[in-house]
C-alpha cells in the first residue's frame, strides 16, 4: 500500500473518527495522556457476558496520528475477546496506520501508540493484574514494534 | 562586515550544517529558540583545544595546562565584556537552568524563610519556575505570578500590586520563549529594588539576540545559555553582582571551588571559582568565547535589526494564512524573533511533521512553559524562531509549508 493510501486513511480517521464518544456502563474506562504534546485519550470498553467487546469508544484531543490510531484501534477490536485484547500487538496498530510506509520518526510513533498504551493499561487493570516487568515493554514507546 | 545590514546568505556559508539536505531539500532551521547552529569558527576553536592544548585548568604548572587556563579565563573575559560585567562576576554553569538553580539553592536557601514571597511571571520557562517551587517547598516561602494580558504583555497594575506584597526575590524573563514578548526588565528591576527584593533576569532568549548590558538593566543576577548564542551545548552563564556572590554559600562542593580543605572543613576559593566545582567543560567554554567573537564581528545592534526586520516580515506573511492564530505582541519593539502560532484543525505536531518533509525545522509542543500554554488555553503551539542565518526566503518557505498542510488536511 502506498504512503498516499495511509496518509489519506489517517486524515480520514482524523476528520471523521469512528466510535467517538463515551460509554456510561463500560467495564473498562481508562485515560492516558502524553504530557509532551498534550494529547489525551479516554478509552471505553463494554464487554458482553461472554467477555467479548460489545462496544468500544474513545474520545479526547490529539494530533491526526493519535486520533486515527484510536479510531482504527476501536474498529479492529470490536467483537474481539479479552484474550485478543491482551495479545493485540503494537505492530498490528502501527501496520494499520502504515507507520513504516509513511516513514514516521520515533517522536510520532509515540503519538501512534498512545491509544494502545491506554488499552493495555485498561485491560490489565480490569483483570486485576499488574503489568509485570517483562511486559513493561508493551508500553515502552521506544521499543521496537 | 561593513554594510549596514547583515547578509544572511554570507553568514550561512560559515555554518557547515547548511550543506546538509533533509529529504533531499535544503535545511531551513527555524528552531533557534531551542538551540542555534554553530559556525565553523566555534567548531574549530573546540577542535583546536583538543588537538593542541588539551589539559585541565587551574591545576598544572606545565605548558599545556597554562595555555588551557589562559584560554578558559580569556573566554570568561569575553563573556564579561559582552554583557558589561567584571570577569569575577561571571560563573560558568552547564546551562541557564543550572545558573538559575544556583541562585535558588545558594541565595534562596540562605535568605528565605517561611512566609517570604517570591515573584515570578506567568510567562516563565519551567527553568525559572521549578527551582523556585523546590526552594519554596524547602523554606515555606510562597510564589506569586505576574499575569500577562491578551496581547502577551505583563499587566502593569499587577506588577505594582504584587511588588507591594514585598517579595524577597523577583525573577523574570527578559524575552519569552513562547510569546516573544520583550519585558521592560530595567523598570521591573528598579521597582523590585525599591521594595528591597533582589532581581534576577532569565536572559536565555535575549543575550543571543540583542545588546544586553547588566549595568544598564541593574539586575543582581542574570542567566543565559551559550548554545542559544552559536556556542556549544553544555555551557551556561550566571552573572551575579560581586557583593551578593561573595556572601553566598557555594552551590556545589568539590575540587577547584576551595582555597583550603582540612578534615574538619574547608574555605572557599575566590570569585568566581567558588561556584565552579569540579572540572568544567573547558573546550566548550572556549567555544563559547569563539561564538561571542563571531557575534561581535557582526555587532549585536545589527543582529537585533536583522531579527526585527525578519519578525516584521514573518508576522505579515503568516497573517495571510487563513484562520491562523498568532500569539504575542504585535509591536516590534516589544517582540523578539520568536513566533508561536496555531492553525485550527491541524495539531502542531502534524504541522511540524509536514514542515519537516519540506526540510523546515520548527518546534511543536508546550515549549517548557506549561503554565503559559494553560493560560492561552492550548496544549501546544507551533513555533518558528529566527537567527542571523535566516532570511525572508525561509519565511516564504514556512508559509508555503502551512498552505501545503492546509491542503493535506483539506482545509
Amino acid at each position: 500500500m502506498s504512503s498516499e493510501f495511509y496518509r489519506e486513511r489517517i486524515i480520514d480517521h482524523y476528520r471523521n473518527p469512528r466510535n467517538y464518544g463515551s460509554i456510561e456502563d463500560a467495564q473498562i474506562k481508562v485515560q492516558e495522556s502524553n504530557p509532551l504534546c498534550g494529547d489525551d485519550v479516554e478509552l471505553y470498553i463494554k464487554l458482553d457476558k461472554d467477555g467479548k467487546v460489545e462496544d468500544i469508544k474513545f474520545k479526547g484531543k490529539g494530533c491526526a496520528i493519535s486520533t486515527a490510531s484510536a479510531s482504527l484501534m476501536t474498529e479492529l477490536l470490536k467483537g474481539k475477546k479479552l484474550d485478543d485484547l491482551l495479545s493485540f500487538t503494537k505492530k498490528e496498530i502501527l501496520d494499520a496506520l502504515g507507520i513504516e510506509t509513511l516513514g514516521l520518526n520515533p517522536a510520532r510513533i509515540k503519538c501512534a501508540l498512545l491509544p494502545y498504551k491506554a488499552l493495555k493499561i485498561g485491560v490489565y487493570r480490569h483483570l486485576g493484574k499488574e503489568i509485570s516487568e517483562e511486559e513493561e515493554h508493551l508500553l515502552d514507546y521506544e521499543a521496537e514494534a | 562586515m561593513c554594510t549596514d545590514q547583515l547578509d544572511p546568505e554570507v553568514i550561512k556559508r560559515d555554518f557547515p550544517i547548511f550543506k546538509r539536505r533533509i529529504y533531499g531539500k535544503p535545511l531551513i532551521y527555524l528552531d533557534n529558540a531551542a538551540t542555534t547552529q554553530r559556525p565553523r569558527q566555534v567548531i574549530e576553536a573546540i577542535r583546536e583545544f583538543y588537538e593542541n592544548y588539551n589539559a585541565n585548568v587551574h591545576r598544572g604548572v606545565y605548558r599545556l595546562s597554562i595555555e588551557a587556563t589562559e584560554a578558559y579565563e580569556n573566554a570568561r573575559a569575553k563573556v564579561a565584556k559582552f554583557i558589561n560585567a567584571k570577569d569575577s562576576e561571571i560563573v560558568f554553569t552547564r546551562n541557564a537552568t543550572e545558573a538559575l538553580n544556583l541562585v535558588a539553592y545558594s541565595w534562596g536557601l540562605q535568605n528565605l524563610k517561611k512566609g517570604d514571597r517570591i515573584l515570578l511571571t506567568e510567562m516563565e520557562h519551567h527553568s525559572n519556575i521549578v527551582p523556585w517551587q523546590l526552594i519554596a517547598k524547602h523554606t515555606g516561602a510562597e510564589i506569586d505570578y505576574i499575569p500577562f494580558n491578551e496581547e502577551g504583555l505583563l499587566v502593569e497594575e499587577e506588577v505594582d500590586r504584587l511588588l507591594n506584597l514585598g517579595p524577597k526575590i523577583v525573577s523574570i524573563t527578559h524575552a519569552s520563549n513562547v510569546l516573544g514578548t520583550i519585558n521592560d526588565v530595567k523598570e521591573i528591576v528598579e521597582k523590585a529594588h525599591k521594595v528591597g527584593a533582589i532581581a534576577i533576569v532569565d536572559a536565555a532568549q535575549s543575550v543571543p539576540h540583542m545588546p544586553v548590558d547588566v549595568k544598564e538593566i541593574g539586575c543582581d543576577f542574570l542567566a543565559f545559555s551559550g548554545h542559544k548564542a552559536l556556542g556549544p551545548l553544555g555551557v551556561g552563564v550566571l552573572y551575579g553582582k560581586r557583593d551578593l556572590l561573595k556572601e553566598m554559600n557555594p552551590f556545589l562542593g568539590g575540587g577547584d571551588m576551595i582555597s583550603r580543605v582540612w578534615l574538619g572543613g574547608a574555605e572557599w576559593n575566590e570569585l568566581p571559582w567558588k561556584f565552579e566545582a569540579g572540572t568544567s567543560s573547558v573546550a566548550d567554554v572556549i567555544g563559547l568565547g569563539a561564538a561571542i567573537d563571531y557575534l561581535n564581528s557582526i555587532g549585536m545592534d545589527k543582529v537585533r535589526a536583522h531579527e526585527v526586520k525578519l519578525t516584521d516580515y514573518a508576522l505579515k506573511r503568516l497573517s495571510e494564512v487563513p484562520d491562523i492564530k498568532i500569539y504575542g505582541p504585535r509591536e516590534l519593539d516589544k517582540r523578539c524573533a520568536v513566533i508561536s502560532f496555531n492553525l485550527p484543525g491541524i495539531h502542531p505536531h502534524d504541522l511540524a511533521s509536514i514542515l519537516d518533509e519540506e526540510g523546515i525545522a520548527v518546534r511543536a509542543g508546550h515549549h517548557c512553559a506549561q503554565p503559559l500554554l494553560n493560560k492561552l488555553g492550548v496544549a501546544a503551539t507551533a513555533r518558528a524562531s529566527f537567527y542571523i542565518y535566516n532570511s525572508e526566503s525561509d519565511i516564504d518557505a514556512l508559509v508555503e509549508g502551512l498552505y501545503k498542510a492546509r491542503r493535506i488536511f483539506r482545509l
